[in-house]
């Protein structure tokens, strides 16, 4: 569902651009709004996000999509916890569809999903681990990290039972936008996939805006 | 196909788990027809290793699982394949059930009243079982449900489809490493039973048969051929 936002990016109180194949890690607090800015277009943000006061609770892409019925997430979708309860609420979304099912790239994974050979391509969970390495004070370890949205990712499932990658139904300017209903951490990895078509196989920088109220 | 050594029946709303050797199958019987089975993976041996449900779908380009999946864990590696399968489509996105599903569908009870007449829940289940081998929420991840086909239609809405299930239906496991299996028999939590459906699950367990050629699991897709070279490697000096 395309949902304008009601946001002025000129009176932001955060900005930041995440580069290509780099991770973003930040407390969101309560009521703020974060927008993902997709600069270039195709470019997919693998996004992790935990309560703050106890990161064992933790984005759940299951209880997520059970709750509302639908594997995709647009404005309206309510981001639940492993505890199932509201995180955060997209309250905009110019790209219409998000994808929840498709996990995260990994440099284990790509060896079956490619080639036993691309073992050393970069691959978001080692963006998350990299990012968990660096900050201690977040109290986050590789058992929190789950399963996750792919923003800007297309993934069709088809009523047959099929699940296939699908071109981005991003473009430049796109964006998605979420209000917290906890403080949580956000874990984003902006995608250094480059072989499939979730990034147009040409990583891009994302923008990372956040408002206070 | 070599004899089951051990079978064992889980009532509807139990819980269970084994350590799977490699080499080993398990084979899972939906008694009485529209039963659902939770079931969890671990690496025994690095419990961080676990099932990775996304990976486990994307690798095979399918949002069910049937004969001839694999299981995939976050590691690049299969704990088990499905050898056979009589219900053809088993859930992995749709998690499980929590007290407050089963208190608000079917009414709270407890266990003073009822005796082991309650309701067990799918959530709680896994983490009695979780915890015997010091496992908690944070290595919770997706699970499948066996017997419960959850479609979706154009626009991406769920329903769970009970018209396919049948008495006696099968799926067969076959363990391409050692694994730490945690199983429930707790409703599948999109059920619209009208009374909370308490439908034994049969368990039976038994060496499987070497590895053909012609290998259903293994020969899918090439996605798979890679997952079993990375069972190789891993196996490799054992």
């Amino acid at each position: 569902m395309i949902t304008e936002s009601q946001y002025d990016d000129k009176a932001v109180d955060f900005r930041e651009m995440v580069a290509a194949g780099d991770y973003f890690l930040h407390t969101l607090k309560k009521g703020q709004v974060i927008r993902i800015l997709d600069l270039e277009g195709n470019q997919a943000a693998d996004t992790l996000f935990f309560n703050a006061e106890d990161p064992g609770e933790r984005y759940s892409a299951m209880d997520t999509i059970r709750e509302q019925g639908n594997v995709y997430l647009t404005a309206g979708s309510v981001l639940r916890s492993n505890e199932n309860n509201p995180m955060l609420e997209i309250i905009a979304d110019t790209c219409g569809r998000h994808d929840t099912l498709g996990g995260a790239c990994a440099t284990e994974s790509n060896t079956v999903r490619y080639a036993l050979e691309k073992r050393c391509m970069h691959a978001c969970r080692d963006s998350w681990m990299l990012a968990i390495a660096e900050h201690p004070e977040y109290g986050l370890d590789k058992r929190d990290i789950s399963h996750n949205i792919n923003f800007f990712m297309n993934v069709p499932v088809t009523e047959a039972g099929g699940l296939t990658f699908a071109d981005g139904i991003s473009a430049p300017g796109k964006y998605v936008e979420m209000r917290a209903c906890m403080d949580v951490i956000v874990l984003i990895s902006n995608c250094p996939q480059l072989n499939n078509p979730c990034n147009g196989y040409n990583p891009t920088p994302v923008a990372v805006l956040i408002w206070d109220q | 196909m070599n004899e089951y050594q051990y079978s064992t029946e889980i009532p509807g709303g139990g819980h269970w788990s084994f350590r799977m050797r490699r080499g080993t199958q398990l084979r899972l019987t939906d008694l009485h027809g529209g039963g659902n089975a939770g079931m969890l993976f671990y690496n025994p041996e690095n419990l961080l290793e676990r099932y990775n449900a996304p990976d486990t779908l994307k690798c095979q380009h399918t949002f069910r699982l049937s004969r001839g999946n694999c299981l995939y864990s976050d590691m690049g590696r299969i704990f088990a394949s499905i050898i056979e399968d009589d219900h053809g489509w088993h859930d992995t996105v749709c998690g499980n059930t929590r007290y407050s599903h089963i208190a608000e569908k079917w009414g709270a009870r407890d266990y003073q009243h009822h005796r082991n007449g309650w309701f067990q829940n799918g959530h709680d289940a896994f983490l009695v079982e979780m915890e015997k081998y010091g496992l908690n929420r944070q290595d919770l991840a997706a699970n499948v449900n066996w017997f419960s086909k959850v479609a979706t239609d154009k626009e991406g809405n769920l329903y769970l489809d009970d018209t396919t299930a049948r008495a006696g239906d099968r799926v067969v496991l076959r363990f391409e490493m050692d694994t730490l299996v945690i199983l429930h028999s707790c409703p599948h939590p999109l059920s619209q039973a009208d009374s909370y459906p308490a439908l034994p699950i049969q368990v039976e367990l038994g060496l499987a048969a070497p590895i053909a050629s012609d290998d259903v699991c293994r020969n899918w897709c090439e996605e798979n051929q890679r997952g079993f070279q990375n069972n190789a490697l891993y196996h490799l000096g054992t």
